[in-house]
């Protein structure tokens, strides 16, 4: 069964070519690349994925243009239909302005830009994203963002927690995130945002390949599904 | 009709951009500040017979996140 994936591309993307290499080289079918201002997604689609960047230029607050531009509106909706997205840096910080999932990435506590790897440890290994993983394993994951120290109120991270919706916790806590908190899951379990960016760990010449097992695992998971 | 949004992030929440600032009044020498939040303010020119509850709808929707800002919306005739 062929995978069909689609990258969705906005103004001021720039991870948007890495995310369609990797799923290119994981599920060897290519994604369909859909611009921000298209008013309809694909048919059939197996997998969407929001890239990392400075969408708008990071206007107002990362993301949150982007959230409210046509195609999220079909995004959405094809959240609540149980399509699996994933958002990655920027496209997490997408996800939270449309309220797909909860919570906010505010400036880092440094206020520095963060471009490093970084440990990850998997904290729920049974989502269609971390099933590639076994729970408790120590990844590293390239990180670069200025916005992603993740906030959300006492209660909604009691909340979150106790629904096993935290995917991954950061090792070092390098921004300031609440709790530790690198990535996270909608309730139904098949909306992912992260800041760590598991595009960029796919091939062993950029320094890593500790990506690789999301996307198979997600593959895997859909094919089984 | 000029309005003015004033948003601000929530008591609680962390604002290092504020504590940047702080740090940096200290170093010019300015004492006795005990706390320096930064904000935003939004002014927009509508038309006279926006309602109350559109004026809210654009904070809700767009203007504050509402996860880590208050606004406040002020009319300024």
């Amino acid at each position: 069964m062929a995978f069909r994936s689609a990258v969705i591309t906005f103004p001021g993307s720039n991870c948007d070519r890495d995310m369609a290499v990797a799923l290119e080289q994981v599920s060897g079918t290519t994604p369909v690349r859909v611009w921000h201002g298209d008013a309809h997604l694909p048919d059939g689609l197996d997998f969407i994925a929001l890239p990392g960047g400075f969408s708008y230029g990071d206007y107002l607050r990362s993301g949150a243009m982007a959230a409210n531009s046509p195609i999220m509106r079909e995004v959405i909706r094809a959240a609540d239909r149980g399509v699996p997205v994933l958002g990655v840096c920027n496209g997490f910080q997408v996800l939270t302005e449309a309220r797909l999932l909860p919570g906010a990435l505010m400036r880092n506590a440094s206020q520095h830009f963060i471009c490093r790897n970084a440990g990850l440890k998997v904290e729920n290994a049974q989502s269609i994203f971390t099933s590639g993983y076994s729970a408790g394993q120590e990844i590293s994951i390239p990180v670069a963002h200025h916005d992603g120290n993740f906030f959300a109120d006492e209660e909604t991270l009691d909340r979150i927690e106790g629904e096993g919706r935290v995917a991954f916790r950061y090792t070092d806590n390098l921004n300031g995130s609440r709790r530790d908190i690198a990535g996270v899951l909608n309730k139904a379990g098949n909306v992912l945002g992260m800041m760590p960016h598991p595009e960029r760990a796919v091939d062993a010449a950029h320094g890593g390949t500790d990506g690789l097992a999301l996307f198979e695992g997600a593959m895997k998971a859909l094919a089984s599904a | 009709m000029k309005i003015r949004v004033l948003v601000s992030l929530k008591p609680g929440v962390l604002d290092p951009q504020g504590r940047a600032v702080h740090h940096a009044l200290e170093g010019l020498g300015f004492n006795g500040v005990d706390d320096v939040r930064i904000g935003r303010t939004v002014e927009l020119d509508v038309a006279d017979d926006t309602s109350d509850a559109a004026l809210t709808e654009m904070c809700e929707k767009l203007l504050a996140n509402t996860v880590i800002e208050n606004y406040k919306i002020e009319k300024l005739g």
